[in-house]
């Protein structure tokens, strides 16, 4: 909300500089969001009366008007508005003036006549956007005044942003109450004149929804002028509120509005047709608003209808039909009360919002109805004139809120706040704030005032004692402490390990939205277990993520497009799968792209391959897995290259591939073809069983290196099973340190040389036993691959 | 006895010239090795009358000595110009870089959700997770903000067909731990959170850090004291700090807190004690227990940290801005 520093302290002025008003505004909890000057830099602008106008005899929209802006002698001034007329008050920049985008003015002359200043328009001047013609003044405003001070340019404007449970600040009125609290000083608001009634009109108002609507005060005013311009004291008001002026009318509802906080409406009395009734809506009625939006109503949309139908959706906007217009004669006010819990919400689900809906949802004062409409009367008359009709009130006593008692318990304070507040303190406070309060045995009872709708139990009260006393000084002290050691999670263990392990392996850990592009889902992803959303920011990151591998190939493309050559990244975080129940669960995934090694000086640029990416694999699931529960197979998914593709199964369960990127899938994305992925659950590699020591024999090893030459598609996996088999418990080590093909090797076959390691527990192996086995081995290897040693 | 000095002069004088070890161990032998020539000299001792033996015996000892030292003055020499040679073959610059790769780093976001974790668990609180596809009743309904209250319009919520929702904040861990246990409570829950808004200052994904100590004792001064104490660690600096009153459904009294930086007051957090209707909602009894909650914004955390000055940045995850993190 934005209101003007000097219309505040029309109401209450405590003798502070605006940076402590501002301050002290925003410990209230009433955050001041920014302060800016009311009105642009202007020099020399007076208010000055034209005298005569006639036409200029060169140019045909031009007019010579004299000006007497209280010097001596009248001015002579050009000016081509079309509103200028003899005997208007409006404003004239006398020449040496300044004003926005002019540093000096100087006489000029136009078509042969000298002009001494110029008459200026409200755009001109920098106050607002109208610039159908120059300013016009009242006759309230003294010729020769500047019009600094005519429009007291002196001036703040303050924004708060107010929290929702503050409804009662969203006027000058609550904010003054607020700042007289904190400054322990009065204020006071003008005193509303009640004007006499002059006419018997009326119309009736029959209340169908009371719970709703519990009470609701109309009035009629016959013969108004709604022509006459909007007083420069009350537009400058609003527009110093962030307010537009629309016309007489509607300017002093939301003058009302804007000074006391109540939401007011003015119909075109003559439009509408016998009585008024507020009620919920009949089945497919519609409305069409103010901002000539045709809405067809929901049912629980309370609205204002007159024997026609619907005139106003209750509490968010009047309807186009029965606005008030400049030419409307008679008008009918409304000043009403709605529940905010019917309020709420109704304007959004329409996409309306607007300054009444605003204040209803957070609860207007229920007794402001009858002032508010006593002050819009009384500015109506005063501006426009006509005749006032007495004011018809419906009322259902019974519906409308109460505050009701709540009791604060001295013991509460020091629980909640953790100090102890002197009573005098706590019962004084209390009342500032506008509350009955009666304190007795340790307790106060307390009913709030019906502006506060906040206020309903106890740690309200507390709360409002925590604010006038001030958070600021309110000591610190530190919780006690009840601790109980708990077991660890074993899944936040697991991804701080795995990211550990990525991160020393050379891999970028990175952070991308849990929703992405389906389109690009679809060509990683499988299935369609997809979640969509019902408002994406965009369709592109409109579906939840079932895999983390999206994020990362977008992440490969952004950085591929910024020249990067080499990529290495990984992600930890939940993927979201929607088959029969929803399941949310985390995931590790990792990218490899490009050379081995970074650009070294000592070592050549080889790109990754399958290999490399496998290495890395192994290491995050060994270091959590024993390699004897682990399992690899061919992965036949169609998103990975069909030849260079693993399934990882940890105790025969799935726990996630790895492999090179489909090069469909590459030429798809427009992507080299040499991009390495891997994703698991992390929940199927989280470490099964805690380590066992085994005791290391202390008797030697005996080695045996063996090149075997067998088929070429025969599987490493196979061949080491089936020495590992055959080896016995003695064979304690087993590795491939070389694969070989080409010369000396017979086309289609390989060569593969093993290192076997054979070691006893409890007696040093003798040679007779190494050879027995040895020879087992490669019995198998042949029986099995028809491996050959190699010559 | 000339010869003696004749030889010892020509020992020396081989062993001067000597060029390496082995050179030098062969003109040993020759000259003091058991068949070597002044070791003969001495055998043949015996062939001299008795009186002049002790003076031909020293002056052979003598000899003998001299040759001696010359070695082990040459072999000193040598290794040292072995050793010196060694060096200067193995001269590399070091100013190159080492072989191989260096460690990746952690995105920030992560650097800086383990810091925050960790200052926290230091004082005794659990780190809790909960799931991020939210229904109503838990991101709002338990949490004291009723559907159309006010509050939920500042919250841009996405939403799926079926009603389920992106959580707005991790505050609905909170329910889900309560619900399942018993006070007293004391932990963080940090997680990714959604809002249905993207600007220059507003990214639709963010991350927060819940926290919550639900016990017999606690208040609002300790609330201060604790997130004082965290604020001032977590920046490494004395900071000007204020508590400003606010709003939130589910805490009552509610503060944010405000640093003071270059260009005037950050908010950084909000806070409060828990509002009595979100212990009833988990079966907790108000009157026996008090709660204090708060939550912060990890990105705006780490961008003061870190010195970054575009939230986007965080969410590009362009590798030159990730390689600066570690």
């Amino acid at each position: 909300m934005k209101f003007s520093e000097k219309w505040l302290r029309e109401f209450v002025n405590p003798d502070v500089d605006t940076e402590t008003l501002m301050h002290q505004l925003t410990m209230a909890g009433l955050e001041v969001d920014g302060v800016e000057s009311a009105c642009p830099e202007f020099n020399g602008l007076v208010a000055a009366e034209v005298k005569s106008v006639s036409k200029h005899p060169d140019a045909d929209k031009l007019q010579i008007c004299e000006v007497d802006c209280g010097d001596k002698e009248l001015l002579t001034i050009v000016c081509g508005a079309a509103n200028v007329k003899q005997g208007m008050r409006t404003v004239l920049a006398k020449v040496g003036a300044s004003l926005p985008g002019v540093n000096e003015l100087k006489a000029v002359s136009l078509k042969g006549v000298t002009s001494s200043g110029m008459l200026c328009s409200a755009k001109e001047i920098g106050l607002t956007d109208d610039h159908d013609g120059i300013m016009d003044l009242s006759a309230n405003e003294s010729v020769g005044m500047q019009l600094t001070e005519v429009i007291e340019s002196n001036d703040k404007i303050i924004e708060i942003s107010l929290t929702p449970n503050r409804g009662d600040c969203l006027s000058i009125t609550g904010i003054a109450r607020e700042v007289a609290v904190f400054n322990q000083i009065d204020f006071s608001v003008p005193e509303v004149k009640i004007s006499d009634v002059k006419s018997s009109t009326i119309r009736n108002v029959k209340l169908s929804a009371v719970k709703a609507c519990p009470k609701y005060l109309g009035r009629v005013i016959e013969n108004v002028d709604t022509a006459v311009k909007t007083p420069l004291w009350l537009s400058e008001k609003l527009r110093r509120s962030g307010i537009r002026s629309i016309n007489i009318v509607v300017d002093i509802t939301n003058f009302v509005m804007l000074e006391i906080g109540q939401p007011m409406h003015a119909f075109d009395n003559d439009v509408l047709q016998g009585d008024i009734e507020v009620r919920l809506p009949k089945t497919g009625e519609k409305i069409k608003l103010l901002d000539e939006s045709e809405i067809e109503l929901k049912s629980g949309t309370l609205v204002i209808t007159d024997d026609t139908g619907p005139i106003a959706m209750a509490g968010v906007m009047g309807g186009f039909e029965s606005a008030v217009s400049t030419r409307t004669q008679n008008i009918f006010l409304e000043s009403a009360f709605f529940t905010p819990v019917i309020i709420s919400g109704e304007a959004r689900q329409y996409g309306l919002h607007t300054d009444s809906s605003h204040r209803f949802e957070r609860g207007v004062d229920t007794e402001l109805q009858s002032k508010a409409i006593e002050r819009a009367t009384e500015l109506v008359i005063e501006t426009c004139g006509g005749q006032t009709g007495p004011i018809v009130e419906a009322l259902s006593d019974d519906d409308l809120p109460q505050n009701t008692e709540v009791i604060l318990r001295k013991s509460q304070i020091k629980r909640i706040l953790g100090i102890e507040l002197d009573e005098k303190f706590v019962t004084d406070t209390f009342t500032n704030l506008g509350m009955q309060c009666n304190y007795k045995e340790k307790q106060w009872i307390t009913i709030a005032p019906s502006h506060r709708f906040d206020i309903n139990i106890e740690v309200d009260l507390i709360e409002e004692l925590a604010r006038i006393y001030s958070y600021d000084a309110i000591p610190v002290s530190a919780p006690n402490n009840n601790l109980k050691m708990r077991m660890p999670n074993e899944s936040q263990e697991a991804i701080k390990h795995i990211r550990e392990v990525l991160v020393n392996h050379d891999y970028h850990e990175v952070i991308t939205y849990s929703f992405v592009d389906p389109e690009l889902n679809k060509l990683l992803n499988h299935n369609d277990n997809n979640l969509l959303l019902a408002n994406p920011i965009a369709p592109e990151l409109s579906e939840m993520r079932t895999s983390l591998l999206p994020g990362l190939i977008s992440t490969l493309q952004y950085n591929i497009k910024r020249q990067q050559e080499r990529i290495r990244i990984f992600e930890t975080g939940l993927v979201f799968n929607n088959r029969d129940d929803l399941k949310q669960e985390p995931h590790v995934a990792g990218l490899l792209y490009g050379n081995v090694n970074e650009k070294q000086w000592d070592i050549d640029n080889t790109l990754c391959d399958f290999y490399d990416l496998k290495c890395d694999v192994e290491t995050i699931i060994s270091s959590l897995i024993g390699a004897s529960e682990i399992e690899m197979k061919p992965n036949t998914s169609n998103i990975l290259h069909p030849g260079q593709a693993v399934d990882v199964y940890v105790k025969g369960k799935n726990a996630g591939c790895f492999g090179r990127l489909h090069p469909k899938t590459c030429a798809d994305l427009d992507l080299p073809d040499n991009i390495y992925l891997f994703e698991f659950t992390i929940k199927n590699i989280l470490k099964w069983e805690k380590t066992r020591y085994k005791p290391i024999s202390k008797y030697p090893s005996v080695k045996r290196d063996i090149s075997i030459v067998i088929d070429e598609k025969i599987l490493l996996d196979d061949v080491l099973k089936c020495a590992r088999n055959d080896g016995s418990e003695l064979l304690t080590n087993l590795e491939l340190f070389d694969v070989y093909q080409g010369e000396g090797i017979e086309k289609g076959k390989k060569s593969l040389a093993l290192g076997l390691t054979f070691q006893a527990t409890s007696s040093t192996l003798k040679d007779e036993e190494v050879e027995a086995i040895m020879e087992k081995v490669m019995d198998g290897l042949n029986n099995n691959f028809g491996a050959k040693l190699r010559e | 006895m000339n010869n003696t000095e004749k030889l010892k002069a020509q020992a020396i004088s081989e062993i001067d010239s000597a060029s390496d070890l082995s050179q030098l161990d062969l003109i040993r032998v020759d000259y003091l090795g058991k068949k070597g020539q002044l070791t003969q000299q001495l055998k043949q001792l015996g062939k001299l009358p008795a009186e002049e033996r002790p003076q031909a015996g020293q002056i052979i000892n003598v000899a003998k000595a001299a040759v001696q030292n010359a070695i082990d003055a040459r072999k000193a020499l040598l290794e040292d110009e072995r050793l010196e040679n060694l060096i200067d073959k193995g001269r590399l610059d070091v100013t190159l870089p080492g072989r191989g790769n260096h460690r990746a780093g952690l995105h920030p976001i992560t650097l800086t959700l383990q810091r925050i974790e960790s200052l926290f668990q230091k004082i005794g609180f659990d780190v809790v997770e909960g799931p991020e596809v939210e229904d109503d009743y838990h991101n709002f309904g338990a949490l004291n903000i009723p559907e159309h209250h006010p509050a939920r319009a500042m919250h841009d919520t996405f939403y799926f067909p079926d009603g389920r929702l992106l959580r707005t904040h991790t505050s609905s861990v909170q329910i889900r731990i309560m619900q399942n246990d018993e006070p007293p409570f004391r932990f963080i829950a940090p997680g990714r959170v959604y809002r249905c808004d993207s600007d220059m200052t507003h990214t639709p994904m963010f991350h927060q850090v819940e926290g919550l100590i639900v016990d017999e004792s606690v208040t609002f001064a300790d609330l201060k004291g604790m997130l004082v104490d965290f604020l001032e660690i977590f920046f490494e600096k004395e900071l000007q700090i204020r508590f400003r009153p606010s709003y939130f459904p589910f805490t009552e009294p509610s503060a944010e807190v405000d640093i003071m930086g270059e260009r005037g007051w950050l908010e950084v957090l909000g806070c409060g004690m828990v509002h009595p209707n979100v212990l009833r909602n988990v079966g907790v009894d108000p009157e026996k227990y008090t709660g204090l909650a708060f939550g912060m914004g990890v990105e705006r955390l780490a961008m003061l940290y870190y010195g970054v000055d575009d939230l986007r940045m965080f969410f590009d995850n362009d590798i030159r801005f990730l390689k600066q993190f570690h």
